[in-house]
């Protein structure tokens, strides 16, 4: 029997299913489209679950510092400060620090040394969290932490950031348990940034009779500030979710007070320590509605980075855009 | 094939030159020219491979002087040795001795920083760092500590001036540096090195990434910038050695048969060196004669 000859667009249609390419293309969407599908499902459903706190508090949840379950009062504010500054103040010490660590993998260290510190490094990133909470509640607590609290508030306590009395566990121990858990991520990928900038830059610096130093400070920190202010974000994203630790070294008080060194609590760690004791319809509304603003807050801050990572990738060439 | 009298270097027998070789016009008929950078016994090695075996080299002080032969001989290689780039590969090693002026640069308690200073260069892609085209020219005069702003800005003007691209970027000093074409990068980058008034300046390929039109500008001002600076230039274009150099060093393989192990095998050593002009119309080598006429590489 003789073949009757295929259209074009039918072989062209065999073709690439052949190839694999609309099956790779089709579940390459189908994934991205998942992504998207969830992250509205999610937000969608702590706004559905958060109908009756919403209409009771109103924006003054956001004001509010009144947390009372007998009273079915509930404001967030303390929480929402103890967040950002636990991961802000954790970002401002890793972002440096894992730079540092990062120039020293990349441009310091002798060869044979940098394969297996990175490896290191990438190890720390992988602890999990608890790990780091019990190490932190009983050996980084009271050896490191709190001297140091003693310290700042002794040294710069007449400011309110500083301000006493220091107990052991604070949101600077979680600010500080923080810093450990995110320094790894931002070194390893502070690493990759440095690695993927050109050697000819280095030798363009180096061949003007730049020191080492000049040539990393005033050319590669330059050249991969997109990529670096992209870990940052990355680093933030995870010093804002970070629950258990936190939750461990924080000290979950509701106080509102500006010191750093007060006990307090932070969206996440609000959340875990509570849950199960809220038996009132509205008490578990309000914790769930603390996880609606946490959700806008990590999104927001996102959106934000993402903008600043942009404003700065325009500066700088294409190859490292974040 | 070596012979003996041709280990050591031969002392180019500088008398005035016909023009014999077409363009080259511009050949520097100094009757003495100083020495600048002298090049003794180098070995080098990337870790147990010899890339560079018994090289004896002259460099003239405000001449051009090119590298020629076939890939992978190590003309990169001979010319990264002499601002010590080379330092940046791990296991590399040089044997022997670079003289600038007289000091010898491989001597172990020299600071390369300074003869990195001394001796500038320029690389085969354009290479200017995402910054203002003032910015890139000013980088290095900011490394000598020059921060007075009217300082900078007559050494940028000068700079540019030199590289032949004020004319066409006076207007947009602060525009980036990566928004030129190749041609202005590559003389952007020429600028750059200018601008800390280097003793020597070398050039891997400077024009290879480049249209003919930008290629033709680069060796002008190859010209001019001779009246101040030694220029070492590698290339593989032969024409642009005729007519754009003084010296010419023909490198190539050791290709004995008798030294063909493996650590030796593709060690580049110098063939033949001497007046441009005599390298081009009348090679004392077979090697160098085969390569110039394209029989070879
Ligand atoms: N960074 C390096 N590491 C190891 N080997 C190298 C390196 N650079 C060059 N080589 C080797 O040294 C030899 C000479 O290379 P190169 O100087 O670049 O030659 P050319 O510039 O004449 O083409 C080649 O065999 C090359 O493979
Ligand atoms: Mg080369």
């Amino acid at each position: 029997m003789k073949q009757t000859p295929q259209p074009l667009w039918l072989k062209t249609f065999t073709r690439q299913i052949q190839h694999g390419d609309v099956i790779f293309r089709a579940l390459t969407i189908l994934a991205s489209l998942i992504i998207l599908a969830t992250f509205v499902a999610i937000g969608f459903e702590l706004w559905q679950n958060t109908t009756l706190a919403r209409e009771k508090f109103g924006l003054s949840f956001l004001t509010s510092d009144e947390w009372d379950p007998v009273q079915q009062q509930f404001g967030a504010l303390p929480t929402i400060y103890g967040t950002l500054q636990t991961s802000l103040f954790a970002l401002l010490l890793a972002l440096p620090l894992g730079l540092g660590i990062a120039i020293f993998l990349a441009e310091l260290a002798p060869t044979w040394l940098r394969a297996p510190l990175g490896y290191v490094v990438e190890l720390l990133a992988a602890v999990p969290s608890v790990v780091y909470g019990l190490w932190g509640l009983y050996v980084y607590l009271p050896n490191f932490v709190k001297p140091t609290a003693q310290f700042l508030n002794g040294t710069f306590g007449f400011l309110p950031l500083f301000e006493g009395p220091v107990y052991g566990p604070s949101r600077f121990a979680a600010s500080l348990i923080l810093t450990i858990m995110i320094l790894p991520t931002i070194s390893a990928l502070c690493r990759d940034v440095l690695l993927a900038i050109p050697n000819t830059q280095r030798e363009a610096a180096l061949a003007l009779g730049a020191t080492k130093w000049e040539m990393i400070s005033q050319v590669l920190i330059p050249y991969g500030l997109s990529g670096i202010l992209g870990t940052a974000i990355l680093g933030l994203g995870r010093a804002l979710g970070e629950t258990i630790a936190v939750t461990m070294v924080i000290g979950n008080n509701r106080d509102l007070s500006p010191s750093i060194l007060h006990p307090g609590y932070t969206m996440a760690s609000i959340i875990a320590n509570e849950f199960a004791e809220a038996t009132e319809e509205i008490y578990l509304q309000a914790l769930i509605e603390v996880g609606l603003v946490l959700f806008f807050i990590t999104l927001a801050l996102n959106v934000l980075a993402r903008l600043l990572v942009w404003s700065v990738a325009r500066r700088t060439p294409s190859e490292l855009r974040a | 094939m070596m012979t003996p009298s041709l280990e050591k270097n031969r002392v180019p027998k500088i008398k005035s030159f016909q023009r014999a070789l077409g363009d080259n016009a511009h050949v520097n008929e100094t009757p003495m020219a100083t020495i600048k950078m002298q090049i003794k016994r180098l070995n080098f090695y990337y870790g147990a491979h010899r890339a560079l075996e018994a090289i004896n080299l002259d460099v003239y002080a405000n001449c051009i002087t090119a590298l020629i032969g076939p890939s992978g001989c190590g003309k990169s290689t001979l010319l990264r040795a002499l601002n010590r780039m080379n330092d940046l590969v791990p296991q590399s090693r040089a044997e022997g001795e670079i003289l600038l002026d007289g000091e010898n640069t491989l001597a172990p308690n020299v600071d390369v920083v300074e003869i990195r200073r001394r001796v500038g260069m320029v690389f085969q892609r354009p290479n200017p760092f995402p910054k203002s085209i003032y910015d890139n020219v000013a980088y290095g005069p900011r490394l000598l500590g020059v921060n007075k702003r009217s300082d900078l800005d007559a050494i940028v003007e000068k700079s540019l001036r030199a590289s032949a691209l004020w004319d066409e970027v006076k207007g947009k000093l602060h525009e980036s540096g990566l928004a030129l074409s190749g041609g202005q990068q590559q003389r952007l980058c020429i600028a750059r090195t200018i601008a800390v008034e280097p003793e020597v300046i070398l050039m891997d390929e400077p024009a290879s990434a480049l249209d003919p039109i930008s290629t033709y500008k680069i060796e002008e001002l190859m010209q001019q910038l001779r009246e101040q600076f030694t220029i070492v230039i590698v290339t593989h274009n032969m024409q642009q050695a005729a007519r754009a150099s003084d010296y010419t060093a023909f490198m190539s393989w050791q290709m004995s048969g008798a030294l063909l192990d493996a650590t030796r095998a593709h060690a580049g050593r110098i063939i033949e060196f001497g007046a441009t002009k005599n390298i081009f119309t009348n090679p004392q080598e077979k090697e160098t004669e085969d390569y110039i006429t394209g029989r070879f590489g």
